[in-house]
């Protein structure tokens, strides 16, 4: 146990939470949340729903204001951040939303290279080159002319993973990436992230509900439960944890883990 | 003593179908109890149970052969309004199926819903004037100040803007809008021709019909109705467009890309905006001029020679000008309003339509007075 500690406090932190307050009006949505996210670890925030996961990713993208609390992201403290330096630290994030979020004007190509066009002084051709390497890697290179509206849920996502891995961050926040994609795609996605984190050496925050995608990618859990860290360390631990929200989830993935096996 | 009063027993009815039976403080239910028939048995409950002469009431669920979740919530009702009245509720005798509804549906006890503390009207009018100057004129001077500061610094930084992008608004917003304003402004033009000529003709002042069209279009009309067409058309698309950005946490992606939403979406939009206005402007004018000079030449019989060389003499370029000037101002206010009302969309799809119609109102509103203004300070 105390070479396991000592272990974590070598490694390197991509993201430091201490006691972080968040309320929107009355309500309180995370009234004390710390947690530290490894380099080149998958780091999984789980929790139900209203538990604070969003809000706590927000926090970390600097898109909510830090009033409670220290957040440090790539070892910086975001609420200090004046604006250059928060671009600065974006340029070495990428973030996949939940919906994609692609820009619904540009096609699949100009979006993925909507951050080499406007961050780096590469020429065009060499743009394209990097998109059309981007695309191929989540295999949508077929699908680079066409607008987001013309794109499946899948492809949608693929394209979004592709813009948000387009400047090589070293860090990356996923936001519900299997949210409404069938067992299949689900499982490509996971390939796709662990090849980014073993390949390419990414840090991984990813924020989901699937059980399935839990045990195929999870280095690390953060367990949110109204508002407080209930669980924080490895899955290992986690689907040990004697915690009563943390048991009950991890009684349900034993229980999907179990048909999965069966199946 | 007072005597005890003992009723007949009465039915509660839904049409034809009897819900329950009331006996004395006894109430028999039988049948179904669904979203049907709830209604009926709450009205018919309170119209023959008299809280005042019963201490207790005993619900009996042995006849009811189905309930669903507005049934129970009936029965919960029932006994919630009689326990308010001090009166002990009893229910038993439910068979199996509807008492494991019973237990489904039933709401959870003692969880109390806050009500808002209504405020007073100096809090209300207080809290409105507050808002309107923290939320609503400093977010839209904040958001004036960004986008003008990105506008001025952007100008000739050829990189950072979207290929195309500034065209692209420049289509949208004033080359897909030259009809609409060309044949507007020929009517109205031909329409205050029309109506002075009658007058004029009277006074043998036939030749100032040109005076009162070329004045009235070039300083007023034109210029403003011009706007005002942008401001319903743009003004509305730029306020739904950066709204649905917004509602599909495009802005959010932006952000976390490193671009700045004012300078990514708004800023190409207002040169656009300030690009094509003064040439919608000049078209209008001469629309609505020639407008007139159709309407001088049928009513008055001034051929469109005496028409141009009228208008030669009375045209002034302070006009050209002032309508350049006004062009500009209304560009920003078009523009910034409908950003501004974008930005501050939430709540989705039903945001997004009340910001647009807000987004057109106050657009327009703020054209007209800044009309009024720039009028008084070029008079």
């Amino acid at each position: 146990m105390n070479t396991e500690i000592l272990d974590e406090m070598d490694k390197e932190k991509v993201v430091e939470v201490q006691s972080l307050y968040a309320a929107f009006g009355d309500t309180v949505v995370l009234s004390d949340v710390s947690f530290t996210a490894h380099k080149g670890e998958v780091c999984v925030i789980l929790g139900g729903s209203g538990s604070g996961k969003t809000t706590v990713l927000k926090h970390l993208l600097s898109l909510y204001p830090v009033k409670r609390g220290l957040v440090k992201v790539l070892g910086k403290d975001v609420s200090r951040l004046r604006e250059v330096e928060q671009v600065e630290l974006y340029l070495q994030m990428g973030v996949f939303y939940q919906s994609g979020a692609l820009i619904n004007s540009l096609t699949v190509a100009e979006n993925v290279a909507l951050p080499l066009a406007q961050h780096s002084d590469l020429p065009d051709d060499l743009i394209d080159e990097i998109v059309m390497m981007k695309l191929s890697l989540v295999n949508l290179s077929h699908a680079f002319h066409l607008y987001p509206s013309q794109l499946s849920g899948g492809m949608l996502k693929r394209a979004a993973l592709a813009r948000a891995i387009v400047m090589n961050p070293p860090l990356l926040f996923c936001d519900e990436p299997g949210a409404g994609l069938d067992p299949v795609s689900l499982e490509s996605l996971d390939s796709l992230i662990l090849n980014l984190k073993e390949k390419m050496g990414m840090s991984i925050i990813l924020v989901t509900h699937e059980v399935s995608s839990i045990l195929r990618v999870a280095d690390r859990i953060v367990f949110l439960d109204n508002g407080v860290v209930a669980f924080e360390g490895p899955l290992s631990e986690a689907i040990r944890s004697e915690q009563p929200a943390v048991r009950e989830f991890f009684s349900v993935l034993k229980n999907e883990h179990m048909r999965q096996l069966v199946s | 003593m007072r005597k005890k009063r003992h009723s007949l027993p009465r039915d509660i009815r839904c049409g034809d179908e009897a819900l329950a039976r009331l006996d004395g403080q006894v109430l028999k239910m039988k049948g179904q109890l669904t979203i049907d028939q709830a209604p009926d048995f709450i009205a018919g409950f309170f119209r023959c149970f008299r809280p005042e002469h019963h201490q207790s009431l005993h619900i009996d669920l042995g006849l009811l052969e189905n309930v669903d979740s507005a049934g129970v919530m009936a029965l919960h009702y029932v006994q919630q309004k009689m326990r308010e009245k001090n009166i002990r509720v009893e229910m038993s005798g439910a068979t199996a199926t509807v008492l494991d509804k019973i237990r489904l549906f039933s709401p959870d006890e003692g969880i109390a819903v806050a009500q808002p503390l209504k405020a007073g009207w100096l809090e209300r009018t207080g809290d409105a004037i507050h808002r309107f100057f923290s939320n609503y004129l400093f977010g839209f001077l904040l958001l004036a100040a960004n986008v003008f500061y990105w506008g001025i610094t952007d100008l000739f930084r050829t990189k950072v803007r979207r290929k195309g992008e500034v065209v692209n608004q420049a289509v949208l917003i004033g080359v897909n809008a030259v009809l609409i304003i060309v044949f507007l402004s020929f009517v109205i033009g031909y329409v205050i021709a029309l109506h002075s000529a009658g007058q004029l003709r009277i006074f043998g002042a036939n030749i100032f019909v040109v005076d009162l069209v070329v004045f009235s279009i070039m300083s007023q009309m034109g210029p403003l109705i011009t706007a005002i067409l942008v401001a319903g058309r743009s003004g509305s698309a730029i306020a739904a467009e950066i709204g649905t950005m917004k509602v599909t946490a495009e802005l959010d992606a932006l952000k976390t890309m490193g671009l700045n939403p004012n300078r990514f979406v708004v800023v190409p939009k207002l040169y656009a905006c300030m690009l094509t206005l003064p040439f919608l402007i000049v078209f209008a004018n001469v629309a609505g001029i020639t407008g007139g000079a159709l309407a001088a030449n049928v009513y008055l019989d001034i051929t469109p020679h005496i028409f141009i060389n009228r208008m030669q003499d009375i045209m002034m370029m302070k006009d050209l000008y002032t309508a350049l000037v006004k062009s500009q101002v209304y560009a920003g206010l078009i523009v910034l309003t409908g950003s501004f009302y974008g930005f501050r969309v939430e709540r989705g799809a039903e945001g997004v339509g009340r910001m647009t119609t807000a987004a057109v109102v106050v657009s327009i509103t703020l054209v007209i007075l800044a009309d009024a203004i720039l009028g008084v300070l070029f008079y």
